[in-house]
This record gives C-alpha cells, sequence and structure tokens, in this order.
C-alpha cells in the first residue's frame, strides 16, 4: 500500500508492503512529520526556529525535540569543521541541512514501533529502506541521474538502510559552504548510503559542500558508503559502494 | 591498486604514442633546425626498411644486394610538457632515421597528485557494476530534494503512479 502526503512543501510517500491494513500507522508517520515541520519550519512564523531567531525563545527554552537536533546538528558541525553549519552567516538559525533526514528518521522509528517491517519512505528524494519490498528481494532505489530526471546513474538493492541524495538540479545552487557561505562546486550529485537517514542526510550535505575531498572525509569518519557525479560527469565512489549496488 | 597502475601504463602509452607522431612530424617538416638537418635528408637516403629499399627481382637477397648501408641519422626529440588532470607528462623520444629506439621520460606527475585525484574515481570494475545496475527495476527514486512542482516531471512521480 502506498500512502503519499506534501510536508514541509516537499511531496512524501510511504510503501508498505506488510500485509493488512496500516493507514493509520502511515497517519502517524505522517504526523511525526508534520510535527517536526511545524517545530523547524522557516516559513511558519510560530515555529520554534522562527521565534528562536526573533529571540522569543533561547535555547534553554526551546522543546526537547529542538534541542535533540541541534545537539546532533552541533555534533556535525565539529567534526565537518564548520563546513555544516546550523547558522547562517547572518546569524539565523538554519537547520534545514538535517530536519528532513531525521524527521524522516523518527517516522520510520515510529512504523517499526507500530509493527511495520517493511516499508519504504520517500521524503523528497531521501529514502529509507526498511526490510524487504517482496519475499526475500531488497528494495531497489534508483539514484537520479543528475543530467536526465527519467535516468538513474545506479540503483541500490537497499534492506534496512538509508540513502539521502543531495544535487542543485532540483533547487539550484542551495547548497553554501558553512566556512565561505558561497555555493558548493565541483559534484553535480552526492548520494549517501548510511544506518540512518540523519546521518546520510546530513553527510550528503557536507560531503557536496565540501567538494572533491568530501567522500574520503565523510567515510573515514562514519560507517557509510558514497556515490558522486562531478561536475565533469566522472562518477565518485568512497566506503563499500559495490556492495549496495542492485544487480542488473 | 592494480586498476590504477594499468590505467597509468595505458595513459604514458597513448602519450607517448602522441608525441612519438608529433615528434615524427616535427622531424619530417622541418628542415631548419640543427636537429633536423639529417632528417630532412632522410626521405633520399636509402633506408633500413623493405619497402625504402629499391625494387629488386630477387628480395630475398636485397640485403646482399645493397651493401653496406649508410648510418641513419639519430635524434632525439623533446615533446612539449602536457597537461593532465594529475600533474604534467613530457617525455624525448630518440629516433635512428624513421625508427623510434627510446622514450625517455622527463616528467610525471608525482604519486602524490595521482592518488590525490585517481583515489576517488570509480575502478573500471566497479564502474562496468554501476552502469549494469542502472537496469535494474526500481522501487523509488533517491535524488536531490524535489518541490512539488518539480515532483511532477521528477522520475518517482512516474513510479508512484504504478497501480
Amino acid at each position: 500500500m502506498r500512502f503519499l502526503d506534501t510536508v514541509m512543501g516537499i511531496p512524501m510517500s510511504i510503501d508498505i508492503r506488510d500485509e493488512g491494513d496500516h493507514h493509520e500507522a502511515a497517519a502517524e508517520a505522517f504526523a511525526q512529520l508534520q510535527e517536526a515541520d511545524a517545530i523547524f519550519s522557516p516559513y511558519r512564523s510560530e515555529s520554534e526556529l522562527s521565534r528562536l531567531n526573533r529571540h522569543e525563545l533561547t535555547l534553554e527554552t526551546v522543546s526537547g525535540l529542538f534541542t535533540e537536533v541541534v545537539d546532533l546538528a552541533s555534533r556535525f558541525a565539529t567534526v565537518s569543521g564548520r563546513v555544516f553549519a546550523l547558522q547562517t552567516a547572518s546569524g539565523e538559525w538554519d537547520l534545514n541541512g538535517i530536519v528532513k533526514g531525521w524527521a524522516a528518521q523518527r517516522a520510520a522509528d515510529k512504523l517499526r514501533a507500530l509493527g511495520v517491517a517493511n516499508f519504504c519512505l520517500n521524503a523528497g528524494g531521501d529514502v529509507i529502506a526498511a526490510g524487504n519490498s517482496g519475499p526475500g528481494k531488497a528494495w531497489n532505489v534508483g539514484i537520479r541521474s543528475p543530467q536526465c530526471a527519467q535516468q538513474m546513474m545506479a540503483v541500490l538493492a537497499l534492506r534496512d538502510m538509508a540513502v539521502a541524495t543531495s544535487a542543485t538540479y532540483e533547487r539550484g545552487e542551495h547548497i553554501l559552504d558553512g566556512r565561505s557561505g558561497s555555493p558548493a562546486r565541483g559534484f553535480t550529485s552526492v548520494s549517501v548510503i548510511a544506518a540512518d537517514l540523519a546521518t546520510a542526510d546530513v553527510l550528503a550535505t557536507t560531503v557536496f559542500a565540501m567538494g572533491l575531498d568530501g567522500p574520503r572525509w565523510a567515510v573515514e569518519r562514519y560507517d557509510c558508503s558514497i556515490l558522486a557525479q562531478t561536475e565533469d560527469g566522472t562518477f565518485v565512489d568512497a566506503g563499500d559502494l559495490r556492495r549496495w549496488l542492485a544487480a542488473g | 591498486m592494480n586498476g590504477k597502475w594499468r590505467g597509468t601504463t595505458l595513459f604514458l602509452a597513448i602519450l607517448v604514442v602522441m608525441c612519438a607522431t608529433f615528434g615524427l612530424r616535427l622531424y619530417s617538416a622541418s628542415a631548419h633546425s640543427g636537429v633536423t638537418t639529417s632528417l630532412a635528408r632522410s626521405p633520399g637516403t636509402p633506408a633500413t626498411t623493405a619497402s625504402a629499399t629499391p625494387p629488386t627481382s630477387k628480395p630475398s637477397t636485397t640485403k646482399g644486394a645493397t651493401g653496406p648501408t649508410p648510418s641513419p641519422a639519430a635524434a632525439t626529440i623533446t615533446g612539449d610538457p602536457e597537461n593532465t588532470p594529475y600533474g604534467n607528462v613530457q617525455v624525448s623520444v630518440s629516433f635512428k632515421g624513421k625508427t623510434i629506439t627510446g622514450v625517455t621520460v622527463l616528467q610525471i606527475p608525482t604519486s602524490g597528485n595521482y592518488d590525490q585525484r585517481v583515489a576517488q574515481a570509480v575502478p573500471p570494475i566497479l564502474l562496468q557494476e554501476i552502469l549494469s545496475s542502472q537496469s535494474a527495476a526500481v522501487n523509488t527514486v533517491s535524488g536531490g530534494t524535489y518541490t512539488s512542482t518539480g515532483y511532477l516531471q521528477s522520475a518517482q512521480s512516474a513510479i508512484d503512479k504504478l497501480p
């Protein structure tokens, strides 16, 4: 059963392959995503993030979930030497680089807690593949070619793994290097495969921002695999990518 | 590791052939430089190759019939430095007549530069596996975050329309 919703202005889908009716579980998962949007959206004036930016809240008065995300993001910011940043150059809080992955992972954890074992959650291009897509079959997750939306640069076969992709082809140059504040260059697409989507999402953004040195940096510090494409079309890998490639 | 060095060898081989071709062209085109004075003469000089030997009714006796061959001019020509993504490559090619007798590598990228760029590029066997994975059927698609508008054109929308 496939469920669709739009959260954070982004289409999200949950494809559940367990037997039975899972409408309620899917609704609860989407509720988790909506809750995250209500807390972290920079577009909602009443979100905690907006209120923090207006100094109506402080890091001491935000909710537990907000603190959880800030703590997680701070760790990535430290390890990456501030390539991954929590605040813009002007000091505004911006947690977009982590919220989607973190929220989708939380929704997937909710599904699992509700007893759903075999599902695929796609949050606007960031994917959690849980269990199997069918008897003995992993989830085949295509990685979109940067040149053509209908073509895959690779297909991954994933079980209980997540993959996030950072690219410029949908939203233009929205990934900034936290150190310089200028648009990242070097890659057209970076996909990171990891056990949880929060990590994969942050690393995809960070590696993209770092440029050509990024993939090696990431696999030396985190348990992940990477497939990227450079501006001249060259494929770049890091970690154990081969392990995740689908048989053609 | 093997793949890397196979790449280097192939790369150098191609460069050598290119430099040799260029060198030869220089060699036969220029009649002014000191290096090529002797080369300009070479078309008229009886060469050591069979095709350049005056026709004879008894090819098997060619060698004996022509007697001692004048020693062909030897020359060494230095190729231009070629800029590559891994650093500069420059070789010199030694000729005897029009035959290449040796190639000397004057400049190659340091292994440091080479590793820096190539360690990240997908090795050939893995590239094959990536390309062959492209034909696998997909359940869903990972890509740069798309907006609801972009979604309509995205690969995922096509997949989500499946019954």
